[in-house]
């Protein structure tokens, strides 16, 4: 068997359920880790747990991602810290109040920011520093979800976020589309994760961040550039994008 | 009313299935989150309890009416040791997952119960033991250090030097003392992850602890007994002896569930007539197995994590567990008696198992395992005639001193569990005074 190489990887929102599980399988195949969210003490407790998963080394960074004035040089420094650069994975995301953002024009910006515009900064500024490096298979992937498919009374700030992210996405594959670098848009349907913990959780698509940080390790190797995650989703997103207005407006959904 | 951070929930069972209700529930992703939580429902004045995986057949894994902190979202390593073999973890890491990460690095629990979907939080409150109870103690005596976040003292680190009363009580505490953030213990060595396991049938009740004196070399000891046999085969079933391979293999165990199910049985599915035919059906085919086996860990320690769900198989009534010890004194006659009554009653089940306790004494004061002999076994729920039986059994484990064990029970009465521990009052004493469980409420009442 031939000694594969540590894979790099920098973790943007690594104290999301979904980053911190996608973390585990990477750190069980040996990576090297960069984690970066804002909270520094549970930043250093995922780090300390990684590292005894079997991680080559779990390294935190504690910002705040949206205040980032220069992502190109922290990137660096990041990609710096363990040796290189693999993969970056965007994992932060703010759900917010539909109905606050209809109301607070500070809250609908913070979704719009938080979701769209500082990971859309995020988003160009890795796909540069992923192709420019010595990675032989760079990996660029963010988390969207399918509420960017449809705007839908409940979350159309959070959804119009989301699509905007999706068509980044779609654009930066296009663009590095005949490079070595993989852009991928994983469109994730509902997750148990403490984000979601005040929902209804009925039916059978709900999905545990377990099984999603197995779906998406497959994802960063192949697949994409948009994959919807569990993959029913696709059938489902289909089903309601083709609904017409007439029959759309009378559903609670 | 809503705590903030919690929510409404009226879906959890205890794993018998017989107690459920409302319960307000929150599930921390990180132990910063858990003071927060603890001080809402002190303030609000509504009792609170830290739970796990709900693999308590009774009522200590519920608080009906008041709020739970579930800890499985606590789940990671804090230090690993794999020199010296000593992991500190947050309290909601599972058995299972513990071992993913030490086998591989030739390290395995020093105790485990039949489950290993059972949280080291859990393990801790209810002292949990398993088959080589008289080799190794209880899971409590290998814990170093605790993580116990108090509603009044804040975080507090305890252990035989420091609070050790809070430390004693903590230990088979039933998560009464605190919410347990993490738990410090020693691991053991092993060379594979194979047992080589003995089974050797036995027609009568005096036949097994003839086995289990001679067996006292081997690490882990069980029986299965049947229980729907009477006289002559009263007490017949396959002791089990193993101790772990030495052939270098560290495989872990496969996560995957052979079966599930989905659904309750329908009630009358387990019937006499059908126990009676599985329980001389096991008996038979065991007879003639081959009497040498070599198991994987994942086969030999925990066969029923195989089935997810089955606790589903006395439908939609649930069932009750039944756990005493017997001390050595009393203990072929008061079982032999025990026995008699569940055959003659038609009511016992195919779950039914004998075991040999050891003298080792754990340092928790409200610990269930005692030197003895201990049985456990399921009933289905079928109400008050099943209660009446229960209630004929207390009676002769009262009578020959034995007692009962609280992560098993729904139903004893506050008396008989009152002389079952009599260090009771000693351990209200390290209780945290905004924690209760409906095991507790029922217990003081």
């Amino acid at each position: 068997m031939t000694e594969k190489k540590a894979r790099r990887a920098v973790i943007l929102g690594a104290t999301s359920a979904m980053a911190e599980q996608i973390a585990r399988l990477l750190a069980a195949e040996g990576a090297r880790l960069s984690l970066v969210a804002r909270d520094p003490h549970r930043l250093e407790a995922i780090c300390a747990d990684l590292t005894t998963r079997g991680a080559g080394c779990a390294i935190p960074h504690a910002c705040d991602l949206a205040d980032v004035e220069n992502p190109d040089s922290l990137l660096g420094t990041l990609a710096a810290s363990i040796g290189g650069l693999d993969a970056v994975l965007i994992f932060y995301g703010v759900l917010g109040d539909q109905q606050q953002a209809e109301h607070e024009t500070q809250h609908l910006r913070h979704i719009v920011r938080v979701n769209f515009t500082s990971a859309a900064e995020w988003a160009i500024a890795a796909a540069r520093a992923l192709e420019s490096g010595d990675s032989p298979n760079p990996v660029l992937m963010a988390i969207g979800s399918v509420a960017g498919d449809r705007g839908r009374a409940s979350n159309y700030v959070y959804g119009a976020a989301k699509a905007g992210l999706a068509a980044i996405f779609q654009g930066l594959a296009h663009e590095y589309g005949t490079t070595r670098l993989r852009v991928v848009l994983v469109k994730s349907g509902s997750v148990i994760t403490p984000m979601t913990d005040g929902f209804q959780r009925k039916g059978l698509t709900w999905a545990r961040p377990e099984q999603m940080a197995a779906i998406i390790r497959k994802l960063m190797d192949r697949g994409g550039p948009i994959a919807y995650a569990p993959s029913f989703w696709r059938w489902i997103m289909l089903v309601i994008r083709s609904l017409p207005h007439s029959v759309m407006k009378r559903l609670k959904i | 009313m809503t705590l903030p951070g919690f929510q409404p929930d009226e879906t959890r069972r205890s794993w018998g299935r017989v107690q459920h209700g409302p319960q307000q529930i929150a599930i921390p992703q990180f132990r910063d989150d858990v003071a927060p939580l603890l001080r809402a429902a002190r303030d609000a004045a509504m009792p609170v309890l830290g739970v796990g995986l709900g693999r308590s057949y009774g009522d200590n894994g519920l608080n009906l009416g008041a709020a739970v902190v579930d800890a499985t979202r606590l789940d990671r390593t804090i230090a690993f040791d794999p020199v010296q073999g000593v992991l500190r973890a947050e309290a909601g890491m599972a058995l299972g997952d513990i071992l993913k990460l030490v086998v591989p690095r030739g390290w395995f629990l020093p105790v485990s119960p039949g489950t290993r979907f059972v949280t080291l939080g859990g393990a801790v409150a209810n002292d949990v033991h398993g088959k080589n109870h008289h080799s190794r103690g209880t899971f409590g005596t290998w814990v170093r250090r605790i993580g116990l976040l108090r509603s009044d003292l804040g975080m507090v680190e305890v252990s035989q030097e420091q609070h050790p009363e809070l430390f004693r009580a903590t230990i088979g505490g039933l998560g009464l003392t605190g919410f347990i953030l993490w738990v410090e213990f020693q691991l053991v060595p092993i060379a594979s992850a194979w047992l080589e396991q003995e089974n050797i049938p036995f027609g009568r009740l005096s036949d097994f602890f003839a086995i289990a004196a001679a067996s006292e070399a081997f690490e882990h000891t069980v029986a299965w007994v049947d229980c729907t046999s009477g006289g002559k085969e009263l007490g017949r079933g396959i002791f089990q002896r193993a101790n772990w391979a030495r052939d270098g293999r560290l495989a872990v165990h496969a996560e995957r569930a052979h079966l599930a199910l989905p659904v309750d049985l329908p009630g009358w599915a387990l019937n006499r007539f059908i126990l009676r035919a599985f329980n001389s059906f096991h008996y038979h085919a065991n007879r003639f197995k081959p009497r040498r086996t070599k198991l994987h860990y994942g086969s030999a320690l925990y066969p029923l994590d195989a089935i997810r769900n089955w606790n589903r198989l006395y439908g939609s009534r649930g069932f009750y567990q039944y756990q005493c010890v017997i001390p050595p004194v009393a203990a072929q006659d008061a079982v032999h008696e025990l026995l008699r009554i569940i055959a003659a009653s038609g009511m016992g089940s195919f779950l039914i198992v004998l075991k040999t306790f050891g003298s080792s004494r754990s340092p928790g004061l409200l610990s269930f395992p005692h030197e003895g002999t201990t049985l456990a076994l399921d009933f289905a729920n079928h109400g008050e005639e099943t209660l009446r039986l229960m209630a004929r059994l207390d009676e002769v484990v009262m009578s020959a001193s034995g007692r009962l064990y609280p992560a098993k029970d729904g139903r004893i009465p506050p008396a008989i569990f009152r002389a079952c521990y009599p260090n009771l009052d000693l351990f209200r004493h390290s209780m945290d005074p905004a924690f209760s469980s409906s095991f507790w409420q029922r217990i003081s009442s």
